[in-house]
C-alpha cells in the first residue's frame, strides 16, 4: 500500500527578554542553579504573576509576520499538573483565547513552494530543569529557567513528509531571528520542536492516529525522528496492528522512538482561567507601532533580490535562509556592486568554507568589507578568479586583506601586452613540434601553450590577454 | 490604655506619655497572660517585636511620624513577614520562615508600626470557625466555649481581648466580618483590589481581599489608609487616588437610603440577632436615615457559587505546596509521587483537603461547563443583583451571621452545616463589593452580634461614616469580655 | 449528581492526596454532601449570561521587560527541606 505522512509541529520558541515573562528574575543562559530563581519563579506562598510588556510585544511581531489575527483580548489560563520542575504545580498558558490567531509560512522543498497554515501561537511560561546526574539517587531542580517567556507556534497537519517538516521549521526558526524576538539557539534550547506524526492510506481523508515526539532540538533530530515514526506506524499497521496515540521520546543515539512511561491517569489538566491575571488587552495602536517596526522578512528579501539583483529565485532563497547570511550578502552588494559575482561567492566559498570549518558566518574570518575588497581586484583585473581563489584560502587563514596578500605574494595579474608577447614567442621557438601540430589541425594544443603561459607566469597571466596573444601568434 | 482608641494612643505617643517599646511591652504582656487560654497568637516573639518598637521611637524623636508609628498591630498569620514564621495556619508552614514582606507588611514597617505577632486563623483561610487550625483553635474571648469564627478567628479574639489594639485580617467568603461579629469588634473587607495581595498567601484569588479589624470604625479607618493602594507586584490591585478614608466619619447622615434585602431576613437567622438587626435600623432611622426594602435574588445561589469558585482556585493555589521548594515533607516515601501524595496527606488538614479535591473534581474534564462556568455565570448575577439593588440606597444593611457565636465542635464535624453560615457575607465577595460588621448587641447567651453594612464599590469612606455616626450613638463596640 | 469511590480515588490522585480505604468512605460522603449543596446551581438558566472571572472589569497591567530581582537562592533554600549544591532534591524522576 502507498502511504502518506502526516505531521504537524508544535514550536517552543523562547522569547529573547531580559527578564521572566511573569517575573523581574534575569532570563540569561547558564546561571549557577537557582540563582536566576526568584521569589515569583519558586512560587513561594503569596507571591503573584505580572506579564512582561517584552514579550507580548514579541509575540504581537510574530502574528503579523506571518498574517495572523493578533487578538485584542486574550486570556491567560492555569495548566495544573504536578511535577519537580513545575514550581506552582500549574503552567500559566493560553488555553481557549490565545494572542495570535491563524497565519502562514511559505516553504521551499526541492524548488517547490508551498504553504503550512498555522493553527496559533500563544505566550506561555517555561518550566524549570531535572537534572539527573547522581545526587545520592535523587533527581536535582534547577529552576533558572522556570518563567522564561515561550511563544508556542502550533501549525496545522499540512506536512506531508520530514523533508517539509525540517524546511517548515527552519523558515521559522530564520524568521523569529530576522524578528530578533528568540536567539534560536537550539543547543540551549530557545527553539524545540515537537512533531505530531501520523499516517494514512493515499488518498484517505481521514487522518491516522498520531504520537507526539516530543523535546527535538536539532534539525537532524527532527528529521530522523520523524523518518523512524513513520517507518515504525507503517511496520505497526502493515503486520496488522493499531497505532495507539501517545507521546514519544526520540533517542538520538539508537535512533529510534519510543513510548515514554505512560501515566497512570489520563492527561487531566483543569485549565481555568488565572484568577491572578486580567485579560490582556492589545490596542490597535501598539499593533500598528509593532509593525512600523518589522524588519524586512524574508520572503519580502526574496523577492527584492529577484527583481532589485537579478538573481534567481534558488539564489534568492538561499541568501536569506538567514538574516545573517543576507545582512552579509548585502554589506558585499553595498561596496561591490554585481550581484552575481556577489552572491556566488557567498553562496560557494562563504557557505562552504564556513560549512567546512563548522562554524557560524558570525565567526567568519572574512568579514563582508574584506571579501568586496577581493572581489574589486577581480573586477578590476589586478588578479584573476584563480588566483583570487588562492587569495581568499590566505584571507581565511588570517593572513590579511586581499591587497597585502597579493602585494606579498605577488599575484598581480600579468597585463603588459609586451611581456606576455616575449613569453609566448618564448614558449613557440622552445615547442616547434607542438606548434607544427597545432598548425596543421590540432586544435586541442591551444591548452597546452596555456598551461605552458600560465607555468611560466605562475598563474599570473591575465586569460583573455593571453589567449588573444596565443589565438594572433599561433596563426601566423 | 487596652482600651484607647488609636489616634489615642498615637496623642500620647506624639506626647510621650509612653515610648512605642513601653506600649508593645505592655501589649505583649497581656499576650502573655491571656494567650494561652485563648491561643489568638501562633507566634509572639518579643525580640522583634521590640526592636520594631525601639525603630519607632526613634522615628518619633526625629519627627518623622504618621499616624500608625510605634502602634503594635496583630498581623494574621497569612501576610509573609520576613524573618517570621509564616504558617497560614497549616502544618503545611509550620516550619515556614517568609523570607520576604507582603506589601501590606512593608507598609506597616514603613510607617513605622509594630509587628505584636501573628495570629492564628483557619488553615489557608478556610473555615468559619477557626477550628481548622493546625495550631489548635481560638476561644472566644466573651465565652469560652464559643468559636470566634473565622478565618481571622485569630485576629478578632486578639483585639476583642484587647491583646492588640488593631489587626489584620483576609476575607475570601466573610473572614473578616463574621469573626468580627462573632468577637463583638470592627472590621471592613474593601473593595476588590484595593488592598494588594501581595504576599497574602492566597486561597481564592479572585475572591481574597486583605482588611483591617479594630475596636472601632474611625480606628478601621486609619488602618485602612495605611493598607490600601495600588502595588504593581499584584496584577489586579487598582490604579487609583489615594483616599483618606477618615474623610467623611463625621458626616451627618441625614438622608441616608438603607437597603435592607428581604433575602437577609427570612428562614434560618436567629430572632436574637434579628432583633439586635432591627434595634440598630432604627437607631439608623433616628439618626435621619430612611429604610428601603431590596430584593437581591440570588442570595441563596451564593454559597453554590462560593463553594465552586473558590476550591477551584484553591485547589490550583495550593499545589504549589510540595515538599519541594518549602515546608513540610514527608518522610519514608517510595517515589515521587508517593512523596507529593504522603506530603500533601499529612500536611494539610481534613477541611482544606476537602476543598482541594472539590475544586479538582469541578474543574476536571467533563464538569468545567457544569460546574465552574456555570457558577462563574452566576457570580454575575449575583453582581448585578447588587448594581441593581444600589440604585435605590446608598448602604445595605443586614445581619452579618445568621447566629451569634456557636460553640466550638458544635459544627465542626459537619462541614455543609459550616458552609451555610457564610450566607450572607459571601454575595459581597463574589460581586467584590466593600463589606464590614460592626457591634450591634448580644445575643441571650451573651455573645456578640454583629450588623453588616455593604456598600458599592470604592464606598469605604462613606460606610466607615455611616459606622462611626452608629458607634458615636451606641457603645457596643467599647463593651469588653470580662477578662483582667 | 452523586460521585463512587473510582472518583474519590481519581480526584485524589489528581490532586497528589493520599487517601486511603478507610478514609475513602468518609471523603466520599462528605464530597457528596457538598456536589447536593453545589447541584443546587444546576436548575438555573444562564443562557446568555458572560462568565464572571473578576470582580473589577480592568485591563491588564503589563511590566516594563527590566531584571528587578537579584540572587537569593541562598535565603530562599533555608526554607527547603533538601538541597544540594544549589539545587532543591527531589525523589528521582523518571521520564
Amino acid at each position: 500500500m502507498q502511504w502518506e505522512v502526516v505531521i504537524g509541529l508544535e514550536v517552543h520558541a523562547q522569547l529573547s527578554t531580559e527578564s521572566k515573562i511573569f517575573s523581574g528574575a534575569a532570563t540569561a543562559f547558564g546561571a549557577a542553579p537557582n540563582a536566576q530563581a526568584c521569589a515569583v519563579d519558586i512560587a513561594l506562598p503569596g507571591v503573584l504573576p505580572v506579564l512582561n510588556r517584552g514579550a507580548v510585544d514579541r509575540a504581537i511581531r510574530f502574528g503579523l509576520a506571518v498574517g495572523a489575527e493578533v487578538r485584542k483580548r486574550s486570556v491567560f489560563s492555569r495548566k495544573n499538573y504536578f511535577y519537580p520542575d513545575l514550581p506552582k504545580g500549574y503552567q500559566i498558558s493560553q488555553f481557549d483565547l490565545p494572542v495570535v490567531l491563524g497565519g502562514e509560512i511559505a516553504i521551499f522543498v526541492d524548488g517547490v513552494e508551498k504553504t503550512v497554515r498555522l493553527t496559533r501561537a500563544h505566550l506561555e511560561e517555561d518550566a524549570g530543569k531535572s537534572l539527573h546526574e547522581d545526587f545520592h539517587g535523587m533527581t536535582g531542580i534547577d529552576l533558572n529557567r522556570a518563567g522564561t517567556p515561550l511563544l508556542e507556534i502550533v501549525s496545522e497537519p499540512d506536512m506531508r513528509s520530514a523533508k517539509e517538516a525540517v524546511a517548515y521549521a527552519k523558515e521559522l526558526h530564520s524568521l523569529v531571528r530576522y524578528l530578533d524576538i528568540c536567539d534560536g539557539n537550539m543547543q540551549e534550547g530557545s527553539f524545540r520542536c515537537d512533531a505530531n506524526v501520523s499516517v494514512r492510506p493515499k488518498g484517505a481523508e481521514k487522518f491516522g492516529t498520531r504520537c507526539e515526539i516530543k523535546n527535538l532540538n536539532s534539525f537532524r533530530f527532527l528529521e530522523r525522528a520523524i523518518e523512524y515514526e513513520v517507518s515504525r506506524q507503517i511496520d505497526v499497521i502493515e503486520s496488522g496492528g493499531v497505532i495507539s496515540q501517545e507521546t514519544r521520546l526520540y533517542d538520538s543515539v539508537k535512533d529510534e522512538t519510543r513510548s515514554m512511561r505512560s501515566k497512570e491517569e489520563a492527561h487531566d489538566y483543569r485549565y481555568f482561567p488565572d484568577p491572578d491575571l486580567l485579560p490582556l488587552e492589545i490596542s490597535e495602536d501598539w499593533v500598528e507601532k509593532a509593525r512600523h517596526s518589522l524588519p524586512e522578512l524574508p520572503h519580502a528579501k526574496r523577492s527584492r533580490y529577484v527583481s532589485e539583483f537579478g538573481l534567481s529565485s534558488y539564489d534568492a532563497q538561499v541568501l536569506t535562509s538567514s538574516k545573517e547570511i543576507a545582512a552579509y550578502f548585502e554589506e558585499v552588494v553595498g561596496i561591490y556592486s554585481d550581484p552575481k559575482v556577489c552572491a556566488n561567492w557567498v553562496m560557494v566559498e562563504i557557505s562552504g568554507w564556513l560549512n567546512k570549518s563548522g562554524i557560524e558566518i558570525a565567526d567568519c574570518p572574512i568579514s563582508s568589507r574584506s571579501l568586496a575588497g577581493l572581489l574589486v581586484r577581480i573586477g578590476d583585473g589586478t588578479i584573476s578568479g584563480k588566483i583570487a581563489k588562492e587569495v581568499f584560502e590566505a584571507m581565511w587563514n588570517g593572513e590579511g586583506e586581499a591587497d597585502a596578500i597579493i602585494e606579498s605574494k605577488g599575484l598581480k595579474q600579468i597585463s603588459d601586452s609586451g611581456a606576455l608577447e616575449r613569453i609566448v614567442d618564448e614558449i613557440i621557438s622552445n615547442n616547434p613540434s607542438q606548434v607544427a601540430d597545432y598548425r596543421g589541425g590540432k586544435d586541442k594544443l591551444f591548452a597546452f601553450f596555456v598551461g605552458q603561459a600560465m607555468k611560466a607566469t605562475k598563474g599570473q597571466a591575465n586569460p583573455a590577454q593571453l589567449s588573444e596573444i596565443l589565438k594572433k601568434k599561433l596563426s601566423a | 490604655m487596652f482600651n484607647s482608641s488609636l489616634r489615642a494612643l498615637s496623642a500620647m505617643l506624639a506626647e510621650r506619655k509612653i515610648s512605642s517599646v513601653e506600649l508593645t511591652q505592655e501589649f505583649l504582656a497581656r499576650i502573655d497572660r491571656h494567650n494561652p487560654d485563648l491561643n489568638a497568637y501562633i507566634t509572639v516573639d518579643p525580640e522583634k517585636s521590640l526592636a520594631q518598637a525601639r525603630i519607632a521611637d526613634s522615628m518619633i524623636a526625629e519627627g518623622r511620624m504618621q499616624p500608625m508609628t510605634g502602634i503594635p498591630v496583630a498581623q494574621k498569620d497569612i501576610f509573609c513577614s520576613k524573618g517570621w514564621l509564616t504558617t497560614c495556619g497549616s502544618k503545611m508552614l509550620s516550619g515556614f520562615v517568609s523570607p520576604y514582606d507582603a506589601h501590606v507588611i512593608e507598609k506597616f514597617n514603613a510607617a513605622g508600626a509594630v509587628n505584636l505577632g501573628k495570629t492564628n486563623m483557619d488553615e489557608f483561610a478556610m473555615g468559619s470557625s477557626n477550628e481548622t487550625s493546625f495550631f489548635g483553635p481560638v476561644k472566644n474571648p466573651w465565652d469560652r466555649k464559643a468559636v470566634p469564627g473565622g478565618s481571622s478567628g485569630g485576629s478578632a479574639a486578639a483585639v476583642a481581648a484587647r491583646m492588640a489594639p488593631a489587626a489584620t485580617g483576609t476575607d475570601t467568603g466573610g473572614s473578616i466580618r463574621q469573626p468580627a461579629a462573632l468577637c463583638g469588634i470592627s472590621g471592613i473587607k474593601p473593595t476588590y483590589g484595593l488592598v494588594s495581595r501581595y504576599g497574602m498567601i492566597a486561597f481564592a484569588s479572585s475572591l481574597d481581599q486583605g482588611g483591617p479589624m479594630a475596636k472601632s470604625a474611625e480606628d478601621l479607618a486609619i488602618m485602612l489608609n495605611l493598607m490600601a493602594g495600588h502595588d504593581s507586584r499584584d496584577s489586579t490591585s487598582l490604579v487609583r487616588d489615594e483616599e483618606d478614608y477618615t474623610r467623611d466619619l463625621d458626616c451627618p447622615l441625614e438622608g441616608l437610603r438603607i437597603g435592607l434585602p428581604k433575602e437577609y431576613f427570612a428562614k434560618g437567622l436567629s430572632p436574637a440577632v434579628e432583633k439586635a438587626v432591627q434595634a440598630a435600623i432604627s437607631e439608623y432611622q433616628k439618626l435621619g436615615a430612611k429604610v428601603v426594602e431590596i430584593s437581591l435574588p440570588n442570595t441563596r445561589l451564593s454559597i453554590p457559587v462560593y463553594y465552586v469558585l473558590a476550591p477551584a482556585e484553591a485547589s490550583s493555589n495550593l499545589s504549589r505546596y510540595d515538599g519541594v521548594r518549602y515546608g513540610y515533607r514527608a518522610q519514608g516515601y517510595g517515589d515521587l509521587v508517593e512523596m507529593y501524595e504522603k506530603t500533601r496527606a499529612e500536611g494539610f488538614g481534613a477541611e482544606v483537603k476537602r476543598r482541594i479535591m472539590i475544586g479538582t473534581y469541578v474543574l476536571s474534564h467533563g464538569y468545567y461547563d457544569a460546574y465552574y462556568i456555570q457558577a462563574q455565570k452566576l457570580r454575575r448575577l449575583i453582581a448585578r443583583d447588587f448594581s441593581e439593588a444600589f440604585g435605590q440606597c446608598d448602604v445595605i444593611m443586614g445581619p452579618t451571621s445568621p447566629s451569634a457565636a456557636f460553640d466550638l465542635g458544635e459544627k465542626s464535624s459537619d462541614p455543609v452545616e459550616m458552609y451555610l453560615s457564610d450566607i450572607y457575607t459571601i454575595a459581597v465577595n463574589l460581586a467584590g463589593l466593600p463589606g464590614m460588621s460592626i457591634p450591634a448587641g448580644f445575643g441571650e447567651n451573651g455573645r456578640p452580634i454583629g450588623l453588616q453594612i455593604v456598600g458599592n464599590y470604592f464606598s469605604e469612606a462613606k460606610m466607615l461614616n455611616v459606622a462611626h455616626q452608629y458607634q458615636k450613638n451606641t457603645d457596643w463596640h467599647l463593651r469588653m469580655p470580662s477578662i483582667e | 449528581m452523586s460521585i463512587s469511590t473510582g472518583d474519590v480515588k481519581r480526584i485524589a490522585r489528581l490532586s497528589r492526596i493520599a487517601v486511603n480505604d478507610a478514609e475513602s468512605e468518609a471523603v466520599l460522603s462528605q464530597l457528596n454532601e457538598i456536589l447536593g449543596l453545589i447541584e443546587e446551581m444546576q436548575a438555573v438558566d444562564t443562557s446568555g449570561i458572560e462568565p464572571m472571572s473578576h470582580a473589577q472589569e480592568i485591563v491588564l497591567r503589563l511590566r516594563e521587560d527590566v531584571v528587578t530581582e537579584k540572587d537569593q537562592h541562598e535565603a530562599f533554600q533555608k526554607d527547603a527541606p533538601q538541597v544540594e549544591a544549589g539545587l532543591y532534591l527531589v525523589p528521582k524522576v523518571i521520564e
